[in-house]
């Protein structure tokens, strides 16, 4: 459904996105996470034709995004990150007007804005002033002003920015929704956003991919070991000793005291083994305190920060 | 073409929402209502003075003496002072409010978006000088203008304001500081204005191409009653010219991001 190949785009001399290629297919949820900066917001503008690229080719639903721009805005509902609204007008003769600039013939426009007033959840601010409405409401037209003219493809930049964290989860599942029958890019800089919501992840930093694969394959992909952080009353020498020589541990350290002799302990196991049950069963039998025992998987809030530190230490 | 209509139409709306039209035209009508009073003032005294000499009385004339000095006030203050203000919001708040960004990613040409804007703010114009047509209505009832050279001096008046409002376009397409928009047309059109003025101390060639491009000169002729073609002409391509060099500029804004 959407194509990017080696996409670049400079401002002047600044490169916003270098050599970027990307493939959607159709009904998928694309999540294009990357913190601030990074190049999300150019690749959603040039996939919704508001500027050219400099070098590289997107296509949406087949046509080109910039020898074929009508036909592909006629297919692309886009909400960007400052959601594009008139303040002064009401929200249905707003969703009107989007509505005639979409091309949705005269006889079809009442039903289309009725749709995405129900979609959007909008009844009971539809005669309000849109500029009088809570973020979370404006928020909200900004997406029915994306849906109205039921896109094959939706591109959102950042749509929970700043919401609540009760409209963030309405917002969430309005697009969870949407998913199967349209193709969806969504971006953020918050990690959980994307996860829950996204099936791919595409990361990015400074311009270039650094990753892309489903949530649960980045995490296998890129944690090298796991880890388990225990609490354990007792000698830290001997715990230590004890810890390190059973199999399947690589390493033992501690992490801090948290007093009255109960230390915090980090231990670094080979992956895909679980060795919960027998780290506390020899704890136990030595006799010392097991005040806690966890599993510290790398969320993917590590993974991101793991690859876009790397790839500011690379340059 | 639906959505050329549906720009024109809103930003139409979007103007009688706001207080500035009212202001404007509440402003401008108060001061050519002034005008008109005192050049009918000055008419009526200049009229006494000479009604003892029929020799004299053939010579004064209604439309020379109150319809073209209004024409002249009304392009002042109508086109040079108040076009700016009228035309500063109309796409540099569409840039400050990220707007834009909807228009120009809808499927809607670039031009047409431009035209809509350019008719709506056209409409509204023409609509002020419109209201103006209570002037000689009021001396057809106690006179006996001739009513074709006011016609053509709201035909000048008319195409001289579409003129002005593109560089407003232009101007306001530069920035998303309405004010700067304001400076940056009122400057532009001044110095249209006083072309005419630099044109009298330059010879030759130089001379005649800047007294070309004067729009007062223009704009004279119709004030003064005359339909010329090669006028018309003018101010249609500076309407042109100057759609053009707008849609231009939104283009480039979007390769410059």
């Amino acid at each position: 459904m959407i194509e990017v190949k080696d996409l670049t785009k400079k401002y002047g001399n600044f490169t916003a996105v270098r050599d970027v290629s990307f493939e959607v297919e159709k009904g998928e949820i694309l999540g294009f996470l990357g913190p601030n900066a990074a190049g999300k917001t150019t690749t959603m503008r040039v996939l919704t034709c508001f500027m050219p690229a400099t070098a590289g080719t997107a296509r949406v639903a087949g046509f080109d995004t910039f020898s074929q721009s009508l036909d592909v805005r006629r297919r692309v509902g886009y909400l960007p990150e400052n959601v594009p609204l008139y303040l002064d007008m009401r929200v249905r003769p707003y969703l009107e007007f989007i509505a005639k600039i979409k091309d949705i013939p005269s006889r079809d426009r009442k039903k289309a804005v009725n749709r995405v007033i129900e979609l959007a959840a909008l009844e009971e601010v539809e005669h309000r002033i849109v500029g009088h409405c809570s973020k979370g409401y404006r928020q909200r037209v900004g997406l029915a002003q994306a849906l109205i003219h039921d896109p094959d493809v939706l591109i959102l930049d950042e749509p929970t920015n700043g919401l609540d964290p009760k409209q963030i989860n309405e917002v969430r599942e309005v697009i969870k929704g949407l998913a199967g029958d349209h193709t969806i890019i969504l971006s953020s800089h918050i990690l959980p956003e994307v996860s829950k919501t996204c099936e791919r992840v595409v990361i990015i930093d400074q311009g270039r991919i650094v990753a892309g694969d489903t949530p649960a394959n980045l995490d296998a992909q890129l944690r090298g070991s796991q880890s388990i952080s225990a609490q354990i009353r007792g000698p830290v020498s001997e715990v230590m000793d004890l810890l390190k020589e059973k199999d399947g541990v690589v390493d033992v350290k501690t992490r801090s005291s948290l007093g009255d002799g109960l230390w915090q302990y980090e231990i670094d196991v080979v992956p895909g083994r679980d060795l919960r049950s027998e780290v506390a069963t020899s704890v136990v039998g030595s006799n010392w305190d097991l005040v806690e025992l966890t599993t510290a998987g790398m969320s993917l809030e590590e993974i991101f920060l793991e690859l876009t530190t790397q790839e500011e230490e690379g340059d | 073409m639906q959505g050329l209509l549906a720009i024109w139409g809103r930003e139409l709306k979007a103007y009688f929402i706001s207080p500035i039209f009212y202001a404007l035209s509440t402003v401008f009508i108060f001061f050519i209502s002034l005008m008109f009073f005192s050049f009918l003032q000055q008419y009526t005294q200049y009229f006494m003075q000479v009604a003892q000499y029929p020799t004299m009385m053939e010579r004064i004339n209604i439309n020379e003496m109150i319809m073209r000095p209004l024409f002249n006030t009304m392009s002042f203050v109508a086109v040079l002072i108040m076009m700016p203000m009228l035309t500063m919001r109309i796409l540099s708040e569409e840039k400050k409010t990220g707007t834009i960004e909807l228009l120009l990613t809808s499927p809607v040409r670039d031009w047409h978006v431009i035209l809509g804007k350019f008719l709506a703010a056209f409409t509204l114009y023409t609509a002020m000088i419109g209201l103006t047509i209570i002037y000689p209505l009021v001396l057809q009832v106690y006179g006996d203008p001739d009513w074709d050279p006011i016609w053509a001096g709201y035909l000048g008046l008319v195409l001289l304001g579409g003129g002005v409002i593109t560089i407003g376009l232009f101007a306001s397409s530069l920035t998303e500081n309405q004010i700067v928009a304001a400076v940056v047309c009122f400057g532009a059109a001044l110095i249209l204005w006083i072309l005419d003025v630099v044109a009298e101390s330059m010879t030759g060639t130089l001379g005649e191409v800047v007294g070309y491009l004067s729009v007062l000169r223009h704009y004279n002729t119709f004030e003064m009653g005359i339909i010329d073609s090669a006028d018309c002409l003018f101010f249609l391509s500076f309407i042109f010219l100057g759609l053009f060099i707008t849609v231009r500029s939104v283009e480039s804004t979007r390769w410059r991001g």
